[in-house]
């Protein structure tokens, strides 16, 4: 029984109905977030982070696999199922332009979501929305404005509040901070660790900002076409990527300090492939800069599959041919080595069925 | 590039476009069969006794009895249907209960001249509406003239708003009756059709200029609008290459909606210059109560509507290949 | 508009209520001594066949011809939208059945359903109301059907739902309040709708019988006689138009309420703060703008997006403006390439282009000399390309129209330029629509196709911010090129200010629509003087950083853009401000060469090798 309160996914497989049939859109990943702590989800638009959100919600019910919260499957489309789900997991969506009702004012926002479970009367239901305000670092002036009213980053500060109004033991975050300004990111990241310090949820952080899940994860794991192709500590991860997806990934985020990077450096060959017919194998492997298409004899990426060799290892890259360690990403030139190993999620090879 | 090929590639794979007919063709059929049922119904429901009611409340009972063997009313009603279907395979659409003629020559003689008119109305909505309404949005964007703006949607407004069979009562007087200029009445020839023809597509064409600038206007606010200015094309290159494509197939998708709204129109404006037509022949045969004639009429109108839909359907997925992918 | 409505609808209900008592004891009085009269002085419209006054017929049958209308039109109404609600309620399969049997309905006419079911209802007023509000209910079926699918996809309707709340509190809290405007409107138009029809239905004998009567009964009746006497035909028709007009414009006066469009006009410009000499123009410049201000007329009053610029732009130089969402970065840019839209309003001081004063060209000079010189890439590659067009013709068009090249040449020219981008496959490309493409590969189809003339300058608004990072690269590298092997000048705006240190070598940094930092990209880490620009990088996550401190949160929201108080623009969030900031607005000028801040007090360079600045901001 491992989680405790955590949020665990065992081959969670979510398919769309596409315009020409059905399109994999999250293939068999299994991901541990254990309570208390924040594991970043990173990929590019299409690698399926944001439906594996909605399908852990249960707002894009998944065709196979097992969430879990603390232990506890979660499943079924009745409504009962879903209000069982919605006390132990929150969604705080990318946009919040979009994500609060125009015609609702805060305080109607946030009572709506705290009286969702818990019967409360007014003055409960007063001193509650008070209470999340504070938390999220709004002042209690607020809470009679709609949101048009607000700026950006205290309209996504009032979603926070909504969501976490439940009480939820899970909080998954998806690109909440990529509708802001750069100059506001900072503070609500802040906001958010500070958020789950005091209430001890485990947070699932999905950011294509690589800059902004290295300050808010204990642990990132990376998205490509549906599967996760590596998992580490964060540290671990953003100074000794193995997979090659994710060494081109982050040689690719610009910097203000490392300096002019040298113009001609390897880029990704061709497209990301059309999710509804992926390659065989390693999914990375017809761009791979590592992968057959540059090195003979490494035909073993188009025919084996290497999530499987992966699993269970505390940084796990699903790739034949991995970096080592010690080999130098482009990136983290001047960060120091740091000790935390042990932060990386692990995946749950017994979970009870 | 393997990926535009595959991608070029996949709609063809997949042929959203015998999905996309397969099912207009199975929706045309289920609303023909509703029709055909409708119209069976409606004889039978009709509250008191239809045939009395057509033979005059003074005509022998021996006589109403023989009418009712004859029309097939006094046998079980799933006989009749049966009766009723196979009646209608081989194109018999029964007598008429006043005059005894096979309604299926009154509608042979009649039909062709109402889709003549309906036809005739829609072209002239198409002609006026579809470049009028692109000049409108050109002439009025960006609130530049807010006064020829305010005109265009007073006028329009007041347009739409007039019915069809009052604008012809108000042509009749108007232009027959006060200045003889053209017949009162009846087909006589070209000069006969003016007013029918504009009373019919009046209200439709203002509503279609509205409905034509206010797309015009969100194709004038799209970023590729904006990206052809940025090439500075000559004005009129960049309205009729650019915008007006994108406009009207949008506008179109609404004008093939007007279409069997007109042939439903014909019935009041048909009955005011007594045309010759379908819809002047079901308006006498409601006064008259010949349901016989009413019940044809509804079946051939109505499927002449969902037959003019389904046309409709298939030329605009043509138009914008696009949309069927969308909907299947 | 709005007094017209109200008058013509107060007009109505004053007629419908006190008609039937005023008149209608004339109305109903025959007077076999003046049958079919036309009009006189006692009987202004005449009599009809019992010598009935029609006048006081007209009047009288207001209450008549209305309320079946009203009546007809929201029990059609109640049932179509309890139909269309249904189907955001229940489950998958029963939503889609509900879906087809409203498509099946929506196929049939209203006028033909209505007169389908007058009949099988029985001729009278009340078979006609049923008949009518059983043929308006699809209508109000599919609309609210579409309105409620259109807030079931909304983030916060998914929110909701993950909330766990219940179908009937989504439905009342979330669904209804916002689709009830947009139903309101619709039911307005289709009273007026329903009136025709209804009166179309009296027309054909199938609505109210007489002795009743209504404004259809008497059109009909006096259609009989239009030959002789015009005018009883005549006026039941003006009453029937009156009133349908007065309800269509209820429907336009609540659609206008809802969008509320306030037109302000825009008022005059303050003066112009000290503009800099007129300096002489240069052969190396591309660009030079002095003083560039934007006011636009918008539905929350008179905005300055852009209040004073002043850039230059060298040949081949690569210059990225960066500002926060607000800015006026990217209207300054649009401005500069006199793409605005048509009300805003553009001042400056100079405005040269290629050396070549835009006052002292004709307006076709100065269209071709944009057209040739300067090429636009757009934010978003999705929405760029003209969707019904195939993407040779848009590549090519430009260099046909203004250099006359004849098509196979151009489309040569196409190749080669699809070629230098990445893009081998150019044939069968050229003949795709730009939906075929992914985003990545449309960006770079909109590069060649901006370098196909050869510019002298490229404007590209956030070309990479729709993009993921690996293909932001691609394009940054491409960018880069294109201005190394033809010398194009670029001016990249973006948000991102690692991606404009990381790529450009200038770079102009703005706030509150006016430039208030302008320094070479490689000193922006360390080296910026304006304490904006200085707070902006230190509130930049870095991956090659510490972890700790945490990045910098810049207090307080940036400035209000209908403002216009003097001073600085960041005055009231700068911890280093003068009493003078609030009264004078800095202008940019130079520091060093290269230089320039807008500032009345720069900070000092910073400390050899110290990136930041932050415990000195805090304090």
């Amino acid at each position: 029984m491992s989680g405790g309160g955590g949020l665990t996914l065992y081959e969670v497989t979510v398919r769309h109905q596409g315009p020409f049939g059905p399109i994999t859109a999250v293939d068999g990943v299994s991901l541990e977030v254990p309570r208390g702590t924040t594991v970043g989800l990173v990929g590019e638009s299409g690698s399926g982070k944001s439906t594996l959100a909605r399908a852990i919600v249960g707002l894009d019910p998944p065709c196979s696999g097992r969430i879990a919260v603390g232990g506890r499957e979660y499943g079924g489309r009745r409504e009962a199922d879903r209000r069982r789900l919605g006390q132990q997991v929150q969604l705080v969506f990318q946009d919040p332009d979009t994500a609060l009702d125009p015609r609702m004012t805060v305080r109607q926002s946030i009572a709506e979501a705290a009286g969702a479970f818990v019967r409360l009367d007014r003055r409960g239901r007063e001193q509650r929305v008070g209470e999340l305000l504070e938390l999220v670092g709004l002042d209690a002036g607020c809470a009679g404005r709609l949101p048009r009213q607000l700026s950006g980053g205290q309209r996504q500060r009032v979603a926070v509040a909504r969501a976490v109004a439940v009480g939820p033991a899970v909080l998954i975050a998806d690109e909440v901070t990529s509708a802001l300004d750069v100059s506001v990111r900072a503070a609500l990241l802040a906001m958010l660790r500070d958020l789950q310090r005091r209430m001890g949820f485990a947070m699932l952080f999905i950011s294509h900002d690589l800059a902004a899940v290295r300050q808010v994860a204990d642990a990132v794991a990376v998205m490509y076409l549906g599967r996760i192709v590596e998992a580490a500590s964060t540290e671990s991860l953003l100074r000794g990527p193995r997979h090659p997806y994710t060494r081109t990934l982050l040689s690719a985020v610009p910097s203000l300090h490392a300096g002019r990077r040298p113009a001609e450096e390897p880029l990704l060959a061709g497209e990301v492939p059309d999710p509804a017919s992926p390659p065989t194998g390693c999914r990375f492997h017809p761009r791979c800069p590592v992968g057959p298409a540059r090195h003979a004899g490494r035909d073993v990426c188009a025919v084996r599959d290497p999530q499987r060799d992966a699993a269970g290892k505390p940084h796990r890259a699903a790739c034949h041919f991995p970096y080592r360690a010690d080999d130098r990403p482009p990136q983290a030139r001047r960060v120091p080595p740091d000790d935390d190993g042990d932060r990386t999620p692990r995946t749950p090879g017994d979970l009870p069925s | 590039m393997t990926t535009v090929s595959a991608r070029l590639g996949a709609p063809v794979r997949h042929r959203p476009w015998v999905v996309f007919c397969c099912r207009r063709a199975a929706r045309l059929v289920v609303a023909l069969f509703v029709v055909v049922t409708a119209s069976f119904a409606m004889i039978r429901l009709i509250p008191g006794d239809p045939v009395r009611a057509a033979l005059g409340v003074d005509a022998p009972p021996d006589l109403v009895a023989a009418k009712r063997r004859e029309l097939g009313l006094d046998r079980g009603l799933p006989e009749q249907y049966w009766q009723h279907l196979r009646r209608l395979a081989r194109g018999d659409l029964g007598v008429s209960l006043v005059t005894g003629e096979p309604v299926a020559d009154l509608v042979r003689a009649r039909l062709p001249a109402t889709l003549l008119l309906a036809v005739l109305a829609f072209a002239c909505v198409l002609v006026v509406a579809l470049p009028g309404g692109l000049l409108a949005a050109v002439w009025t964007r960006g609130r530049r003239r807010p006064r020829a703006e305010l005109a265009f949607t007073a006028t329009t407004s007041v347009l739409a708003g007039v019915p069809d069979f009052v604008l012809a009562a108000g042509l009749t007087a108007g232009l027959a009756v006060a200045l003889p200029v053209l017949p009162v009445a009846g087909d006589l020839g070209p000069r006969s059709y003016v007013l029918p023809v504009l009373a019919l597509a009046l209200a439709p064409t203002a509503v279609l200029l509205r409905i034509v600038r206010v797309e015009t206007l969100k194709v004038l606010a799209a970023d590729y609008v904006r990206a052809a200015r940025a090439k500075r094309l000559p004005a009129l290159r960049l309205h009729l290459r650019h915008v007006a494509p994108n406009a009207l197939t949008a506008s179109l998708t609404f004008a093939g909606n007007l279409l069997p709204a007109l042939i439903a129109g014909t019935v009041l404006v048909e009955k005011v210059f007594a045309w010759p037509g379908i819809g002047s022949a079901m308006a006498q045969s409601v006064a008259a109560q010949d349901y016989a004639v009413v019940e044809a009429s509804v079946l051939v109108l109505g499927s002449s509507v969902l037959v003019v839909n389904f046309l409709v359907d298939l030329a605009l997925a043509l138009l914008d290949p696009r949309s069927v992918i969308r909907k299947t | 508009m709005g007094v017209i409505t109200l008058a013509m609808l107060g007009s109505l209900a004053v007629l419908a209520v006190a008609g039937a008592v005023v008149w209608g004891q004339q109305a109903d009085r025959p007077d076999p001594s003046a049958v079919l009269r036309g009009p006189t002085a006692g009987h202004p419209l005449g009599t009809d066949r019992l010598g009935r006054d029609l006048l006081a017929r007209l009047l009288a049958a207001t209450w008549p011809s209305l309320l079946p209308a009203v009546a007809a039109t929201l029990l059609g109404a109640a049932a179509g939208i309890t139909l269309g609600a249904l189907t955001a309620v229940v489950g998958g399969r029963a939503a889609r059945l509900l879906g087809a049997l409203i498509n099946l309905l929506l196929a049939f006419p209203a006028l033909l359903v209505a007169m389908f079911f007058a009949a099988l209802f029985g001729a009278g007023a009340g078979g006609a109301v049923f008949a009518l509000a059983v043929a308006c209910a699809p209508g109000f079926a599919r609309i609210t059907q579409t309105l409620a699918a259109q807030v079931a996809g909304t983030d916060f309707m998914a929110a909701a739902r993950v909330l766990g709340l219940r179908r009937h509190r989504l439905l009342l809290r979330h669904v209804l309040p916002h689709i009830a405007e947009p139903l309101m409107l619709n039911t307005a138009v289709a009273a007026g709708s329903a009136l025709v029809a209804l009166s179309g239905l009296s027309f054909l004998g199938l609505g109210v019988q007489p002795p009743s009567y209504d404004w259809g009964l008497m059109l009909s009746q006096g259609l009989d006689r239009i030959y002789t006497e015009p005018l009883p035909a005549v006026a039941p028709g003006i009453a029937i138009v009156y009133a349908t007009v007065a309800f269509q414009l209820l429907g336009e006066m609540l659609a206008g309420a809802a969008v509320r469009q306030a037109r302000p006009r825009p008022e005059e410009e303050p003066v112009a703060h000290a503009a800099r000499a007129d300096r002489p123009a240069s052969t190396d410049h591309v660009l030079e703008v002095e003083d560039l201000r934007v006011v636009l007329p918008t539905a929350d009053g008179v905005v300055r997006p852009v209040r004073g610029v002043t850039l230059t732009l060298r040949r081949g130089e690569l210059v990225g403006l960066v500002g926060e969402s607000g800015s006026g970065k990217s209207l300054a840019a649009l401005a500069v390439a006199d793409l605005l839209p048509d009300d805003a309003r553009v001042t400056w001081t100079t405005h040269r282009f290629l050396g070549a004063d835009a006052e002292s060209l004709t307006r076709e000079q100065r269209r071709r000399q944009l057209a040739t010189g300067m090429a636009l890439i757009f934010q978003n590659p999705a929405s760029a390309f003209n969707p019904s067009l195939r993407l040779g013709r848009q590549m090519t068009e430009a260099v046909r129209a203004h250099r006359g090249t004849p098509r196979a040449e151009a489309v040569e020219q196409a190749l080669a330029q699809l070629q230098r981008v990445g893009l081998p496959a150019g044939r069968r490309l050229l003949r795709s629509r730009p939906f075929q493409l992914s985003g990545g590969q449309r960006q770079r189809v909109a590069i060649a196709a901006a370098s196909m003339m050869r510019p002298d300058l490229i404007i590209a608004d956030e070309p990479t911010t729709a993009l993921d990072v690996t293909v932001q690269r691609q394009i940054m590298d491409l960018l880069r090129r294109v201005r190394r092997e033809d010398a194009t000048a670029i001016l990249f705006i973006s948000h991102d200010i690692a991606l404009v240190a990381d790529a450009c070598d200038r770079v102009l940094v703005m706030y509150g629509g006016t430039i208030v930092e302008n320094l070479p990209a490689r000193e922006l880490a360390a080296g910026a003087r304006h304490p904006y620009t200085r707070m902006l990088v230190a509130s930049v996550p870095d991956l090659a950083a510490d972890r700790d401190p945490p990045p910098l949160t810049i207090e307080g929201g940036p400035p209000d853009p209908c403002g216009t108080a003097p001073g600085c623009p960041f005055h009231d969030r700068c911890p280093h401000r003068l009493d003078r900031c609030a009264v004078d607005s800095p202008v940019l000028s130079p520091l060093r060469p290269e230089h320039e801040v807008a500032c009345w007090r720069p900070l000092p360079a910073a400390p050899l090798g110290g990136a930041r600045e932050t415990e000195e901001v805090e304090k």
